[in-house]
């Protein structure tokens, strides 16, 4: 499980440093960095809180991650999940946070 | 790291000290501040808006007494899903406080799912919907706004400070930094989690770290208990948790949210032959498995296209690597049915009754040091709510402490731990070429467990022989641990190590309450092959208590609710 920081999108903030459940991204010059990311749990708590959608969640091959990235953006009370497919295609999903799960 | 680097100590006082923000330790500050005007320090290791098993949000409250249940019924399931072995005074006075614990959760945020008359949607009796991505920031927050609550980040406890058996406090180092803090309290919560990491995980290579429980849960608190010489109960009842393959994903939102049966892969329904204890669902899909029907599916195909998409809704709030590969791969549940698999063992007094041997008040056996939550022992099936009744029921004990004076830490005792921590670093004049990293020492720890004392790869089977294999296996490590200087670059190193040596010490004892329940309780969970069937002689609970560098093993009778157990 691991996280993908895209240099030059990452404004350097360390709001995901800060947040890091396993203190493993850190601030390198003027952008974050996951310093092990086999360490990384996959909780996605870096993804959510990054403002600059730099943080991309990714599945490693090893658990048949086939090069799809995810990224969140949060607006208002809505969570906007954006899945990049493999072969590039995106696609969205927003939840509403003020609702609960169905199931 | 230079070892003659100067350490900065720093101290600080509190009235109650919590060693963990999870979801026990945040809720226990908020209840202490609600009936003291006491102060309260937080010791944290790393941030609480992300911290602990809630980190990815949680899909649902699965301890809630529904209408027409009662406390006491929650005990009764919650006994006969770990086979008797249960303490019957902690089940009640933790079911008591869940609905109180709910409607607070509420207060502070938390959405949850209603029926037409406004009341929760209980589900089975027991279980209601929410939405519960944002838990523990909801938590952070409400901390963040009680000025008597003190947040200490950043920093990994790793141990006691206990006089005469009278806790005083702990130490804590920076994961940043070498910072060494002397804590001080009148009273001190252990809410540190349970333990991930100790066997060789799902996935081993690059996504070792995909698992169930966080992997930065190393059993800190369970080591600190056993080297102190704190009472601790039923290591061996490990819990083995029933799962979405490769990402590690609940299977609870897809058998209960759409009714998707366990089939084996000839499309059988195969759960019903086993039982439905949480146990008993995952030996099912291990027996189908090893008898050559695996693998094994919840079957989802057939769900209706909002069912699918609900779905990924609801794995986005608590596991979205499932979510991610759903999508990525275009094989969505309605399309392809979820691969099922059991995880590799971990010790978590939540869900299985590992941990703390506490009272009724949740004092441990060291005077005026409290346990909570997935740390505390007795009390399986707890869940989120139930580890916040916990943390109450201990921040209200705590306040009887309250009138004593603040303990003061010897000069002599903040030199020992300084040094404790400078023999961690001290360099071998000449590296030595068998010189171990700390990864190098965990992989085989791990590889040990798996291997001689139940793990994944000997499909949870374990021996007479085999423990005594682990048992000198796991000792030469933790030797090799202690005296091998590891090569330290920095502070995060230290903390690594120290990590460690706290899996090996719980290692230890995990194997030795393993060892000492000479039948098989928990098929699922584990099969000892000396004593393959279950043993009413073994209804009792086993504990171990650490004496002159000795582990002694106890028998306890059983304790039922309405009693009231002291120590």
């Amino acid at each position: 499980m691991s996280i993908e920081i895209t240099r030059g999108v990452c404004t350097g903030c360390g709001k995901c440093a800060a947040v890091c459940p396993g203190s493993l991204i850190k601030l390198a010059g003027d952008a974050a960095v996951i310093e092990r990311p086999e360490r990384c749990w996959g909780c996605a708590s870096c993804v959510k809180e990054c403002p600059a959608g730099a943080m991309a969640l990714y599945l490693g091959e090893d658990i048949g991650g086939l090069g799809g990235r995810m990224t969140v953006k949060c607006e208002g009370g809505l969570l906007h999940w954006r899945i990049t497919m493999p072969d590039g295609t995106p696609k969205t999903i927003a939840i509403d946070s003020r609702v609960s799960n169905r199931y | 790291m230079n070892p003659e680097m100067k350490w900065e100590i720093k101290k600080l006082t509190t009235d109650f000290l919590i060693l963990g923000g999870g979801t026990a330790g945040c809720y226990a500050a908020l209840t202490f501040c609600e009936h003291s005007g006491g102060h309260v320090l937080i010791a944290e290791k790393a941030n609480i808006k992300r911290s602990g098993c809630l980190a990815a949000g949680v899909n649902a409250i699965n301890a809630y007494i529904a209408p027409g249940k009662t406390p006491r019924s929650y005990v009764d399931y919650a006994r006969a899903d770990a086979e008797g072995i249960a303490r019957g005074d902690l089940l009640l006075t933790m079911s008591e406080g869940l609905n109180r614990a709910v409607r607070k959760l509420e207060e502070l945020g938390l959405v949850i799912l209603k029926d037409e008359s406004g009341r929760y949607a209980a589900r089975g009796g027991r279980n209601i919907k929410i939405n519960g991505e944002n838990i523990k920031p909801l938590l952070a927050r409400a901390v963040a706004g009680q000025p008597r609550i003190t947040i200490l980040e950043r920093v990994s406890v790793f141990e006691y400070i206990v006089r005469d058996n009278r806790i005083l406090g702990a130490f804590a180092i920076s994961v940043d930094e070498p910072v060494l803090y002397v804590l001080t309290a009148k009273a001190v919560l252990c809410a540190t989690g349970g333990a991930a990491g100790l066997y060789k995980p799902n996935s081993p290579g690059f996504s070792r770290h995909k698992m169930w429980y966080p992997p930065f849960n190393t059993g800190a608190g369970y080591a600190m208990g056993i080297r102190a010489g704190a009472e601790m109960t039923t290591f061996e009842m490990r819990f083995v948790a029933l799962r979405c393959k490769d990402t590690i994903a609940p299977t609870g939102t897809l058998a209960q949210g759409v009714s998707a049966k366990q089939v084996n892969t000839l499309g059988e329904v195969y759960e019903q032959q086993y039982g439905l204890t949480t146990s008993q669902r995952l030996y099912g899909t291990l027996t189908e498995n090893r008898e050559g029907r695996g693998p094994c599916y919840l079957r989802t195909v057939g769900i209706t296209a909002e069912q699918d998409e609900d779905l990924q809704k609801a794995y986005l709030n608590m596991a979205p690597s499932q979510t991610l590969k759903w999508i990525e791969s275009g094989r969505t549940p309605a399309v392809a049915n979820v691969e099922i698999a059991g995880t590799e063992p971990y010790i978590v007094g939540g869900h299985t009754a590992s941990g703390y041997w506490v009272d009724t008040k949740r004092e441990t056996t060291i005077r005026g040091l409290f346990a909570a939550g997935d740390v505390a022992g007795g009390c399986p099936q707890k869940y989120v709510s139930g580890a916040f009744a916990e943390g109450e029921i201990a921040a209200k004990s705590a306040l009887s402490h309250m009138d004593a004076a603040t303990p003061v830490v010897w000069e002599t005792e903040i030199q020992k731990a300084r040094r404790f921590l400078e023999s961690f670093l001290r360099q071998p004049s000449k590296k030595s070429v068998d010189q171990r990293s700390v990864d190098q020492l965990e992989e085989e720890m791990q590889a040990v467990m798996d291997e001689y004392a139940g793990g994944i790869g000997s499909g949870y089977r374990y021996s007479e022989q085999s423990l005594a294999a682990a048992a000198e296996k796991i000792r030469a490590l933790a030797e090799e641990a202690e005296t091998n200087a590891l090569a330290l670059a920095d502070a995060r190193a230290l903390v690594y190590s120290l990590e460690l040596r706290e899996r090996l010490t719980l290692c230890n004892s995990v194997i030795a309450h393993l060892a000492a329940r000479k039948e098989t309780r928990w098929p699922g969970f584990g099969e000892n092959t000396d004593y393959p069937e279950r043993n009413d002689a073994y209804n009792l609970y086993i504990n171990s208590k650490r004496e002159n560098g000795k582990l002694k093993i106890l028998f306890r009778p059983l304790v039922k609710e309405g009693e009231i157990y002291e120590h």
